[in-house]
């Protein structure tokens, strides 16, 4: 198998398990945030606006784990630095 | 969406014009619009105020906006909000707006592109050290990072560096990520689903100005705000103490 069809091959595989493993962790996460979220606003209505400020600074924060790994798949599929390397180098 | 390509993944790589080194991207361009747009609209509004009974409703609109971002401030960091508005309130705008103005056709926010939010996100990693000289000294603001032990001093460091990072990444990616979404569900499903994304994209790119807002105030704060927080606890340890007595 020539550089190109391998690079191609291991970049696309590595873009899918990048996004399917990395985001079952912030899902996780993000479940049990809002779920605790909820019943804290379930308890006390009257601190609806705090909570709901820290929960979505929070959501933020967890979900910027999953924005990684898809900026990572992007780079992989769209921007990927070996691809052009080795198109350049075979001409 | 027509000015980019699906492969594509920065509006750096849109280029209108160049001459030797010199080029204008779809970023310059479409930030300087912005800018432009904000500037002239704030100053048609202003250039008539009125303090009667009867507000132009312009008027009215944007003194709720700097009112409510007075307010927001002032709950994060429970001091007044003074000189905090002008750095966090403009932040909080422009990205606003540049994200909220993918309605329009053919127009590409200049937050999808690493460099903008990487520049905004290095503002406020100049910004936390100038607030946390300006209220604590030099002394006092350095001070905080061997708070604990001297050995935290590079994970302190460690921190601060990564935190710019994390917002830089953060807001670029979560922009991007809905801009390149409606372009495949464009071009599989055409008509009634990337009008729903485009939708949930607004509602992302509001959200995630209002955080990035709020990361740069606590950050501030939490340079600005150690000493005031130490001095409150001796104050509130000290009558206890004479309760006891």
């Amino acid at each position: 198998m020539d550089s190109v069809s391998l690079i191609g091959m291991a970049s696309i595989l590595a873009a899918g398990l990048t996004m399917g493993i990395g985001a079952i962790g912030p899902a996780l996460g993000e479940g049990r945030a809002v779920a605790q979220g909820l019943s804290a606003i379930a308890q006390q209505p009257d601190e609806t606006n705090n909570i709901t400020r820290t929960l979505f600074v929070g959501l933020a924060m967890i979900e910027s784990t999953a924005i990684y790994c898809f900026v990572i798949s992007m780079i992989l599929i769209f921007a990927n630095p070996f691809w052009d390397h080795v198109i350049q180098a075979g001409g | 969406m027509d000015l980019m390509s699906l492969k594509d993944i920065s509006p750096d790589q849109v280029i209108f014009w160049q001459w030797g080194w010199a080029s204008i991207n779809a970023t310059i361009l479409f930030t300087w619009v912005i800018m432009i747009l904000m500037t002239v609209g704030s100053w048609l509004v202003t250039r008539r105020l009125s303090s009667g009974p009867e507000v132009p409703r312009w008027q009215n609109l944007l003194e709720v906006v700097v009112s409510g971002m007075r307010r927001q401030i002032e709950e994060i960091s429970q001091e007044e909000s003074g000189t905090y508005l002008y750095f966090v309130g403009t932040l909080f705008l422009l990205i606003f707006v540049s994200n909220i103005l993918t309605l329009v056709p053919g127009y590409v926010a200049p937050t999808a592109s690493l460099s903008t939010t990487a520049a905004l996100a290095i503002c406020v990693f100049a910004a936390v050290p100038v607030y946390g000289i300006l209220t604590r000294g030099l002394g006092g603001y350095l001070k905080q990072y061997v708070r604990p032990t001297p050995f935290m001093l590079p994970f302190n460091i460690i921190g601060e560096l990564s935190r710019t990072l994390a917002m830089a990444v953060r807001l670029f990616g979560n922009i991007m990520s809905g801009m390149k979404i409606a372009a495949i569900l464009l071009a599989i499903t055409p008509f009634i689903f990337p009008v729903v994304l485009h939708a949930f994209g607004l509602l992302t790119g509001t959200i995630q100005a209002y955080i990035f807002a709020v990361l740069a105030m606590v950050y501030i704060a939490s340079a600005t705000r150690a000493q005031k927080g130490k001095e409150t606890e001796e104050n509130s340890e000290k009558p206890e103490k004479g309760e006891k007595q």
